[in-house]
Order: C-alpha cells, then sequence, then structure tokens
C-alpha cells in the first residue's frame, strides 16, 4: 500500500496548478479519493466533524442496492428464459449467441443460466451508463474545475436498473446524457440539481421513445407478444383486467420476490425492503419519506376501491398490490429519498411523501397512458420539494419571531 | 358534477396553461424570483381568469356569436358580430384588471407595492387572453367556462409557485456563467414540462 501511495504521490505534481496535466486534475483527484481517503479537513469556523462524508453516503445507497443488483441479473435472465421455456422465440442478439456458445442453455430453472443470460442484457446497460455518464461527469469537472462527485455512482447504479431489459445501448447513453448533462450539471453538479437525474434520464427516454420503453414487449428478453407468451406487465394486466388479471397471472409471493417482468432491477420488493434497512439504519434515507408515501399510497388505493368505477377495473385493486406491483418499491426506497431532490425540513418530507403517494395511484389508475406512475409521481414531486421546503422555512421563521416577541 | 371536477383537474394539470400551452410566459419567467411576488402574481391571475373567462362567455353568447343578437329584435337574428371578438375579450381584461388594481391598492397595499408594474402586464397576459379563446373554441356554457377559468388561474398559479420555489433554491446552485440567469430558467422550465407530462393522457 504505502509503495502505490509513493507512487501516486511522485505523480502528483504534474496534475497541480502549473503542472503538464493541469486540465487532467479532475481526473487524477477522482482516483485519488477512489483509492485513499483525502487527508484534508474543513479549515474554518463551521467544522462539522462526522465520518458520513458525501462519499461514504453514496457508496452506502450503491451497498444498499445489491439485492436489485443480483435481481437485474437473476430476473432478467429468469423471465426470459421462462418465456422461452413457454415456446417464445428467442431474440436475435449476441447475447442469444453467447449464451449458446457457453452452451448453458435456457433453462428457467438453471440458476446459473439465468444469471448468466441476465447478466448480458443488465452489464452492457451499466457499463455503458458508468462509461458515458462518467464521461460527461470528467468533462464538466476538467472545464468547470470542481472535483468529480460520488454522487454520480449512485446515478449510474440507479439508470440501468429503471431500464427494460431490451432497451437499445445507443439510447441508454443518450438518456444518461440527458439526465447528467440537463438534470445535475448545468445546475452546477451535485447537490445543486432540482430533479433526481436518474429519473430525467428515464422520463426523457420513455416520452422520447415510448416504443422501446412502455407497451407489453420490452420487459422479457425474449420475443413476447399478445397472442403467443404474453411479456406485460403486472401494471399493465392490472390496467386491463383489475385485480382479477394480476392474482391469476402471479401469486402474491412470486410479486413479493419479485419474479415477474419489469425493468431489470425494480422489480423485487423484498430487495428493496432490504436495502431499506440498510438505508434507514445507517440514516442515508429518510424514513419519514418511506413511511409517508407508503401511508399515501394506501390510503389513496382505499379510497378509490370505495369510490369504484364501471369501466375502469384499475380501481378495485387492493391497496396490497399497489405495494407489490411495477417500481413502488424501488421508487419508494432510492428514489423518492434522494436527500436532494426531496425536501430538507422534517415536516415537508412527510407531505413530499403523502402527496408522493397519493399521486402514484391516481396516475396509475386514471392514466391508462402510463400504467408506470411511480417514476412520474415522483418527478412531479421533486418540482414542488423547494416550495414545501421555503414553507416549513417562513413558519419556522414565524414561530421563532412569535416566540422572541415582546 | 363529475363533468365539473374532471374539467377543472384538467385545466389545473393536463391543459396547465403555462406548462402545456406556454402561455403567459413573460409574466411567468420575469416575476418568478421569488415565492411571495409570484404567489400574489398566483392569486391575482386565479382571480383575473375566474372573472373575465364567464365575462367574455357572456359577451360572446349575448352579444357576438352568429344570432346572438336576436333577443335585441328579430331583424338582427342573420348578424354575425364574433370578428369583433379579440378587441371585445381584450377590453373586457384590461377595464378587469384596472379594477383588480385599484382594489389592490385601496385595501392591500402591500401587495399592490410588490406587483408594481406586473398586475398591468397581467392586461396583455397571453394566458388570460387564451383561456378566453379556448372558451370560445371549445364552446363552453357559462357555468363551465367559470370552472374552466378558475382551473386555468390555479394551473398557472400553481407552475409560477412552483418556479419560484426552484428559483429561490437556485440561488444556491452553480451553473456555467452562459446559462445563469434566464437561460437556465428557460431549460428548468423544460424539465417542469417534462414533469407535468405524467398527466398527460389522465381519463377521468
Amino acid at each position: 500500500m504505502k509503495l502505490l501511495r509513493r507512487l501516486l504521490d511522485r505523480q502528483a505534481h504534474h496534475f497541480e496548478p502549473g503542472g503538464r496535466l493541469e486540465k487532467l486534475y479532475a481526473l487524477w483527484e477522482a482516483q485519488d479519493t477512489i483509492l485513499y481517503t483525502p487527508g484534508q479537513v474543513t479549515a474554518g469556523p463551521s467544522h462539522v466533524r462526522d465520518g458520513l462524508d458525501l462519499k461514504r453516503m453514496m457508496m452506502t445507497v450503491v451497498i444498499a442496492l445489491a439485492g436489485c443488483v443480483y435481481m437485474a441479473f437473476y430476473n432478467t435472465g429468469y423471465q426470459a428464459n421462462l418465456a422461452i421455456a413457454a415456446g417464445a422465440p428467442h431474440l436475435d442478439t449476441w447475447q442469444t449467441a453467447a449464451v449458446e456458445a457457453l452452451g448453458l442453455g435456457f433453462a428457467p430453472d438453471d440458476w446459473l443460466a439465468c444469471v448468466v443470460h441476465g447478466g448480458l442484457y443488465y452489464l452492457p446497460v451499466l457499463v455503458v451508463t458508468m462509461a458515458v455518464g462518467g464521461f460527461w461527469e470528467m468533462l464538466f469537472a476538467s472545464v468547470r474545475r470542481h472535483e468529480v462527485s460520488e454522487g454520480f455512482l449512485v446515478t449510474g447504479m440507479l439508470f440501468p436498473l429503471i431500464m427494460p431489459p431490451t432497451v437499445p445501448l445507443w439510447q441508454v447513453a443518450l438518456g444518461v446524457t440527458f439526465g447528467v448533462v440537463v438534470g445535475k450539471e448545468i445546475f452546477g453538479g451535485t447537490g445543486m440539481n432540482v430533479m433526481n437525474p436518474a429519473l430525467v434520464g428515464r422520463a426523457f427516454l420513455f416520452f422520447a421513445y415510448p416504443a422501446e420503453h412502455s407497451g407489453d414487449t420490452v420487459w422479457v428478453a425474449a420475443q413476447t407478444s399478445p397472442d403467443g407468451v404474453s411479456g406485460a406487465t403486472l401494471l399493465a394486466q392490472a390496467t386491463l383486467g383489475g385485480s382479477p388479471a394480476v392474482t391469476e397471472a402471479v401469486n402474491t409471493w412470486d410479486a413479493f420476490i419479485g419474479l415477474v417482468p419489469g425493468s431489470m432491477g425494480e422489480t423485487s420488493v423484498i430487495a428493496c425492503l432490504a436495502g431499506a434497512l440498510v438505508l434507514i439504519v445507517t440514516g442515508v434515507g429518510s424514513w419519514r419519506i418511506m413511511a409517508s408515501v407508503a401511508v399515501g399510497t394506501g390510503a389513496m388505493a382505499l379510497l378509490l376501491n370505495q369510490i369504484g368505477s364501471d369501466t375502469n377495473p384499475f380501481f378495485d385493486v387492493a391497496p396490497a398490490w399497489h405495494f407489490l406491483l411495477g417500481g413502488w418499491a424501488f421508487g419508494t426506497v432510492y428514489m423518492a429519498t434522494d436527500p436532494v431532490s426531496a425536501p430538507a425540513a422534517p415536516g415537508g418530507q412527510y407531505v413530499y411523501g403523502l402527496l408522493i403517494g397519493l399521486l402514484v395511484v391516481l396516475i396509475r389508475v386514471v392514466n391508462p397512458a402510463y400504467p408506470e406512475g411511480m417514476m412520474l409521481a415522483i418527478l412531479f414531486m421533486n418540482l414542488f420539494a423547494p416550495l414545501i421546503d421555503w414553507v416549513a422555512v417562513q413558519a419556522n421563521i414565524r414561530r421563532r419571531r412569535a416566540r422572541h416577541a415582546r | 358534477m363529475e363533468h365539473y371536477i374532471n374539467l377543472a383537474v384538467k385545466a389545473v394539470f393536463v391543459e396547465n396553461m403555462a406548462l402545456a400551452f406556454f402561455l403567459g410566459m413573460c409574466s411567468f419567467l420575469a416575476v418568478s424570483r421569488q415565492v411571495k411576488t409570484a404567489f400574489g402574481l398566483g392569486v391575482a391571475v386565479i382571480f383575473v381568469l375566474t372573472i373575465t373567462v364567464p365575462m367574455n362567455n357572456l359577451i360572446y353568447t349575448r352579444l357576438l356569436q352568429p344570432g346572438a343578437l336576436a333577443w335585441l329584435h328579430p331583424s338582427l337574428a342573420e348578424q354575425d358580430l364574433s370578428f369583433l371578438g379579440f378587441l371585445t375579450y381584450i377590453g373586457t381584461i384590461a377595464a378587469m384588471v384596472q379594477i383588480v388594481e385599484m382594489t389592490l391598492d385601496r385595501f392591500a397595499p402591500p401587495l399592490h407595492a410588490a406587483l408594481g408594474i406586473f398586475l398591468p402586464l397581467i392586461a396583455v397576459n397571453c394566458a388570460i387572453l387564451g383561456a378566453s379563446l379556448f372558451m370560445v373554441e371549445r364552446s363552453y356554457t357559462l357555468a363551465e367556462s367559470t370552472v374552466f377559468g378558475l382551473g386555468s388561474g390555479i394551473g398557472w398559479a400553481l407552475a409560477i409557485i412552483a418556479l419560484a420555489g426552484i428559483r429561490e433554491r437556485l440561488r444556491y446552485s452553480n451553473p456555467p456563467p452562459a446559462l445563469r440567469g434566464l437561460g437556465l430558467t428557460f431549460i428548468l422550465v423544460g424539465l417542469m414540462a417534462l414533469g407535468f407530462m405524467a398527466f398527460g393522457g389522465v381519463q377521468l
């Protein structure tokens, strides 16, 4: 270790101001802080002593995502193999050729075959996201002379997990470019953005290329079709047939574990629960937001159950299913709690979470065009988070003024 | 009843004046620096829209639309005064804004001081005229146009208050020099429109 440190120190002067490679300082600094904890401490009167710096915070989220990443490997392959076993033709891609070359076959009950098949879809998306997003991050850091922040690691982990398995890689590059540049960097980088960059990129792709990001054929890496083997997500089925269609398609346990078609890493409720535990115990994610999203969703679902509808079967779907379907758990745990785009005031977080919960059910139920309401609900509330904070601050000012008034 | 709720929700979220039609942009961008002033302008717009749209509806159905003058004299049943539409609507709106300004001046001087030049700006705000024209185009009844005016106003106010909240927070951001100020605000409004697209296609 000492040897490496000495090697790094000997090269450092090239990158410092006046050195030959001054312009690449951001790159140098990034690899240095990834390998070693930086030694500088704050040299001012406001000195917060806490081991939880931005880097550790972001790494905690990445660790909390482990279960979802595992499901991205396993479930992506499992769903594809399941569809293939049921008679759907293979996709005509290099992934199919690779699995055949390895001789693993496409059996859904073969754990290794599923993981390898899924990984062949998930890993390229992850690599493209990291490479393209990292490139923009580096470019802005070098030109604008700020440091590369670990914030991108989280965006780069989240973004592939909310992509459908069959997404073309050029769209992944485009989406992450939009998310990182327009969603974050033009505001000044990590901590200054208004909306969650991963969600901005996802929403951009969703509205710009609906054919590859919605519908019934993109969620399983096999040739599914309405007449043949169905690849529709449970939410799409709920839109068409309500509760009976969902309970017929899948049992509660499978939906809970996440063995259902959907975006690569967002289907599993149990993996998100494990992540939520990590985030709450370490204090990185706000339990207030998670709890109030759950309350809002449950309340709205119950209300819509009461209202009922003759034409829209989704009105009758029980609250419990709203928690299990689609990206609800993933969005609640990892997206809604994003400390940058959520309100900071504790009271505001309850309001924010409640409104997300209400909106997600509302969008799912009354907006048949977008059965996946979670992403849109969070994005919408991101817009109002600064306002919620503003109200909280004003209320506090008023309270203190009243207390000190003589 | 359900029909009116539907209409209001549509006017507030789905067909938001500011973020779906991009109407009233000048004051939307100019007065969104502070939440307090944005709130004042938003309330003024709600008020003006709720009054002018039904008023213009009355004018249109009783005076301007083809055959509307029949109640005056049977020989006027053939008359079509709808070419006077733009002129009349703008006139009504300008008069209304004047009344609102005088009322504010009398009863809420701080708000009047805060809004200053922007209140007369509402008179030529395209969101206000736009709502009246949409009302004519979609041939709303009087009750419908009241709900539509109120809904459009609330939608516009919601959008400008949210934008002001974000812009107050953006003071702590560090955008590239070329984008500071209006440039970033334009992009921000685009991103907000992306957020509001969540409601596109809502069926109640």
